[in-house]
């Protein structure tokens, strides 16, 4: 491989947005969202239902189907832009360099189909394998995300298996042709807690082991934690914050991301701690708010944020950007609180009368 | 027969509930059936909440539902004020109805999509009473007020123009008609009320919550939790809260039982289980929670299928061997039995991780 | 489509609007022409210069057999000289009426047995389901066949209530096959811990459920009742001559077939009309229901 494809971003999305077009006006489910993703680096796209995440990477892959999608910008995968190229193009694409893993392993899986089929499907019409060299590998695959006597498994159908070994067929099946980008669209939303846990390592192991890129959207904060290079928070089909995971955590700047970290119980919290809950609901996405998506929830919200959108900027630290005009912890955050507690808005008193929270404090409880 | 054990149920004229050997068997065709729950016991004191967790499959949705008899359990008690449900009628349960009630994790489906908000909200009062139209408007703008929803512009909307946290809250109100205003059909509107700050109003009134906040988004599920301490301290209600999620299910309840595959593995009060757990599965469950913090070590070497065995030909003797690292023969031989590993903390467990006080 | 109206202001206006909004112009076509050809049907007494439909005119030296489309007849005559217009207005009663009879019957009796089965279950269900699957299988044309010899007569009524009896059964295998998958709803559980008794339970939140689909699949199936008067009207099985209705026209024309084909043209675009009409209409409540439920 050259060195100047080795060097440039694997992926590179500029402005991207997509908007659904149903019988009351126009969805604008992702609303200009740009990030880089270098070859072999895992990103979090974390965010509540809404946020556009999952059709961020649907939009990538080309996989919003219908008549009524329109995607702009440009999401460049090895520098050629992926949303200018043909279906058949496309399908080249798909399986060999970019795969994806859905949320619910049973609908992702044809039920009427063997396991082996669903595998090998991939194998034989991009490698080119015959009938036994594709079963073999097959085997390999299954073996290799672990499930245990891949022979008999093969001839399975899909409702023989439980809901882990259902998503370790998908992982098989995405990982089939040793793509460069995987897609794991809340791979294990649908999976109890063990399994999601067993799921993430297999994940995170041939990520690791393939020099894979792979993006992981997710809505849980816990998910990308510590299994994740960066992590982008999206907000009502905007990035609010975009940084590596581990600063990000550590120094949670926009309110929105703020505010989900405290809405989450802990294990590590008392019982009974008291929540910090997001007053609201996230806006209407047919006619978005022009300033800041998230003032109308926000308690250090400013007219200036009402009436403008604030840019994604690079703050301190160059790899940490925000789309904030009061972030977390600056005096405008603490003089705009206080303001709003002093007039009573809902969501600054909601965040002043829970027992964990602290405006001035950083992220730690 | 052969349970685990019922060390961890507490004597008391403040026990609400006492759940004794409860087994639930389904059909599963050909005359053969799984059993969903084989043989728990727990109970629940007044105004305690009961946090139930386990994964799907293990039964804990079944136990709930078994408590308000729908459907009735193939075997064991559930003892509700004194009374043992299965002794009684069809009807005599649909007179109880008022005291215990019932939230569901779908509140979408949980709500009849062609009726009103208003009229979901009303439906406990055309049963029960007070018929007076006007008086029953009064409940209901009253309680979908204590949940948080305008009554003004909820009243005629249909559910499918709420969000899931909304129609969630719509459903507690329905459930909070039931069990604060029961009162209403013999007393006056004023004893009524006034008697219903006081905690003791409550007791004996029992909200079965089961997964309320799964489909939930985290900020909205915040609101939920919130809401639900809220009304608890504020109805003095008792809860049994069902959940997969161990930090929810921490955070709100005041005991904790873990079920697996239809039995209970440990119970103790939440900042004891979640600090010291003793059975190995509680442990196992701790350690794939996904914690919200980088620097937090994750346990890379779970990769392995570990999943749960059918329900319908479950392992014999300690049902979680299968998957334990602890096992010996006498978990395949012997069925464990609850025991006290310490104060309020129980476990069935041949090998506990804490070491067994006494 | 007026699709940029703010939602208050649309939210205000009569909800029959707001339903004619929604419609693309095929169904509002459609939904016309459902419209005009009952309410031509039920008023056809009164509809002023409709000839008598079974005046026949050349007997009275009043015209003559076979007329072409023109100003006197607007769709000519048939071979008895009989004003087609008029015919396939009359006709209409026949062909609606055993399609309203088999809709309300199925919606009524088959809605109703489906619901109940589907809620509660058992052995009732089992029961109910068998009777059901007997009717099925026994043959409609015989059971007509019977009916009409033990009776004697093959009017309007009795034609109407045998197809009505006869589409019973689709009705319910329907509304049980909803009902079931309604009573596993919540909300269904959720009545019955609040202590809502069965039958309340049963009419308050199952019917209403099961009944939009109900009314989507009746919309089809009125049409596919109306061909089948037709087919039994070419048969001669359905009502006495000299009552008309689209299939007796349409048989009857088949004499003077190679002299004129007016009078059977006409019957058979009446009929294709309903029938698509019909299907359109029921598709797009279709969609609109689903569209609902997606919604949910």
């Amino acid at each position: 491989m050259p060195d100047n494809v080795a060097n440039s971003p694997l992926l590179e999305v500029d402005d991207l947005r997509t908007t659904f077009t149903i019988p009351t006006g126009d969805v604008k489910a992702v609303r200009g969202v740009s990030f880089t993703l270098d070859r072999g680096r895992t990103l979090g796209i974390v965010g509540e239902s809404g946020s556009g995440k999952t059709v961020l990477a649907r939009s990538i892959m080309r996989l919003n189907l219908g008549t009524n999608v329109t995607t702009t910008g440009t999401a460049a995968f090895d520098g050629n832009d992926v949303l200018t190229r043909s279906p058949s193009e496309m399908r080249q694409l798909w399986g060999s360099e970019m795969a994806m893993v859905f949320q619910d392993p049973m609908t992702s899986l044809n039920p009427l189909v063997r396991v082996q089929r669903q595998v090998t499907e991939h194998l034989c019409r991009h490698l080119n394998l015959n009938r036994s060299e594709a079963r073999q590998a097959a085997v390999d695959l299954l073996r290799e995300v672990r499930i245990p006597d891949p022979d008999t498994r093969l001839r399975s159908f899909p409702h023989e298996l439980s809901g882990g070994m259902r998503q370790r067929v998908c992982i098989a099946v995405a990982l089939a042709c040793e793509p460069s980008l995987l897609f794991a669209d809340e791979p294990t939303t649908a999976l109890d807690v063990t399994v999601q846990h067993q799921i993430l390592n297999l994940l995170s192991r041939e990520q690791a082991d393939r020099e894979m890129a792979m993006v992981l959207v997710t809505h849980d904060l816990g998910v990308v934690a510590g299994r994740t290079d960066d992590t982008m928070v999206m907000y009502a089909g905007t990035v609010a914050e975009y940084a590596p995971t581990v600063s990000l955590f550590a120094d949670m700047r926009h309110p929105y991301s703020e505010a989900l970290m405290r809405s989450i119980p802990l294990t590590s919290f008392p019982s009974h701690t008291r929540l910090a809950a997001i007053t609201g609901r996230p806006p209407d996405l047919i006619d978005p708010p022009t300033g800041c998506a998230f003032s109308p929830r926000c308690p250090y919200v400013q007219d200036h944020c009402v009436n403008e959108a604030p840019p994604l900027v690079e703050i301190d630290d160059p790899a940490h950007r925000l789309a904030c005009w009061t972030p977390v912890g600056s005096p405008e955050a603490l003089t705009a609180f206080e303001k709003n507690l002093a007039a009573g808005l809902p969501q600054a008193v909601a965040v002043d009368v829970s027992t964990t929270w602290s405006p001035t404090g950083g992220v730690d409880g | 027969m052969a349970g685990t054990g019922k060390a961890h149920l507490r004597p008391g004229d403040d026990v609400l509930v006492t759940v004794e050997d409860l087994v639930v068997e389904f059909p599963v065709g050909r005359g053969r059936t799984v059993k969903a729950v084989s043989g728990i016991s727990f109970d629940i004191r007044s105004g305690e909440t009961l946090g139930l967790v386990g994964e799907s499959g293990c039964g804990k949705s079944t136990s709930g539902r078994a408590i308000i008899q729908l459907p009735r359990p193939t075997s064991g008690s559930v003892t509700f004020r004194g009374v043992d449900l299965a002794d009684l009628s069809d009807e005599e349960i649909r007179q109880r109805r008022t005291h215990i009630q019932m939230i569901f994790q779908d509140p979408i489906s949980s709500l009849n999509p062609r009726r009103t908000v208003g009229d979901i909200v009303a439906e406990p009062l055309r049963v029960w009473g007070p018929s007076d139209a006007s008086e029953q408007e009064a409940i209901v703008d009253r309680m979908l007020d204590s949940v948080g929803v305008d009554p003004d512009t909820a009243r005629d909307k249909r559910p499918h123009e709420f969000s899931g946290g909304q129609c969630q809250r719509i459903s507690i109100a329905r459930s909070l008609v039931m069990l604060t205003n029961r009162g209403n059909l013999h007393r006056s509107r004023r004893r009524s009320r006034s008697s219903s700050r006081s905690r003791g109003r409550g007791r004996g009134r029992l909200l079965i919550c089961d997964e309320p906040v799964s489909s939930l988004d985290v900020s909205v599920q915040a609101q939920i939790l919130n809401l639900l301490e809220d009304l608890k301290a504020g109805y003095g209600l008792t809860m049994m809260f069902i959940a997969h999620d161990l930090a929810v299910v921490k955070n709100i309840s005041d005991r904790v039982a873990v079920m697996y595959l239809g039995k209970l593995c440990e119970v103790a009060d939440p900042d004891t289980l979640y600090a010291e757990a003793a059975h190995p599965y509680t442990d196992l469950l701790l350690g794939s929670v996904p914690e919200p913090d980088p620097t937090v070590e994750i346990d890379e070497g779970l990769i392995e299928d570990g999943e749960l065995p059918s329900p319908s030909n479950p392992p014999s003797g300690c049902r979680f061997r299968t998957r334990c690292e602890r096992v010996t023969d006498l978990c395949s031989s012997e069925e464990p039995q609850m025991r006290a590993v310490g104060d309020d903390h129980f476990v069935a467990c041949h090998h506990p991780l804490a070491a067994v006080a006494g | 489509m007026d699709t940029a109206v703010d939602p208050a202001v649309a939210a205000r206006r009569p909800w029959i609007r707001r339903f004619v909004a929604k419609m693309p112009w095929v169904t509002r076509f459609c939904a016309s022409w459902l419209i005009v050809i009952v309410a031509a049907a039920v008023f056809a007494d009164l509809i002023p210069g409709l000839a008598d439909p079974n005046y026949q005119g050349f007997l009275f030296g009043d015209g003559a057999t076979n007329e072409g489309p023109g100003l006197s007849h607007f769709l000519g005559t048939d071979n008895n000289s009989r004003d087609i217009l008029a015919r396939i207005v009359y006709g209409a009663r026949v062909s609606l009426t055993v399609a309203l009879a088999a809709v309300f019957m199925g919606v009524v009796f088959g809605g109703f047995f489906g619901s109940l089965v589907g809620f509660v279950r058992g052995k009732t269900d089992s029961t109910v389901m068998a009777v059901v699957d007997v009717i099925l299988a026994f043959p409609g044309l015989v059971l007509l066949l019977t009916v009409v010899t033990l009776l004697g007569r093959r009017d309007l009524v009795v034609i109407a209530t045998v197809i009505g009896f006869l589409s019973i059964p689709p009705y319910t295998r329907v509304a049980r096959a909803n009902a079931l998958s309604i009573s596993r709803r919540e909300f269904v559980t959720a009545a019955r811990a609040i202590g809502t008794k069965k039958r309340t339970i049963l009419f308050r939140e199952v019917i209403p459920n099961v009944l939009p689909t109900l009314l989507a699949y009746a919309m089809v199936n009125a049409a596919v009742i109306i061909l089948l008067e037709g087919a039994l009207a070419f048969l001669g099985l359905s009502v006495e001559p000299p009552t008309s209705s689209w299939g007796t026209m349409v048989n009857a024309s088949r004499v003077d077939l190679q002299i004129n084909v007016w009078p059977a043209i006409w019957p058979s675009l009446a009929l294709v009309f309903t029938v698509y009409s019909l299907n359109n209409v029921g598709d797009w409540l279709r969609r609109l229901r689903s569209v609902r439920s997606a919604a949910l």
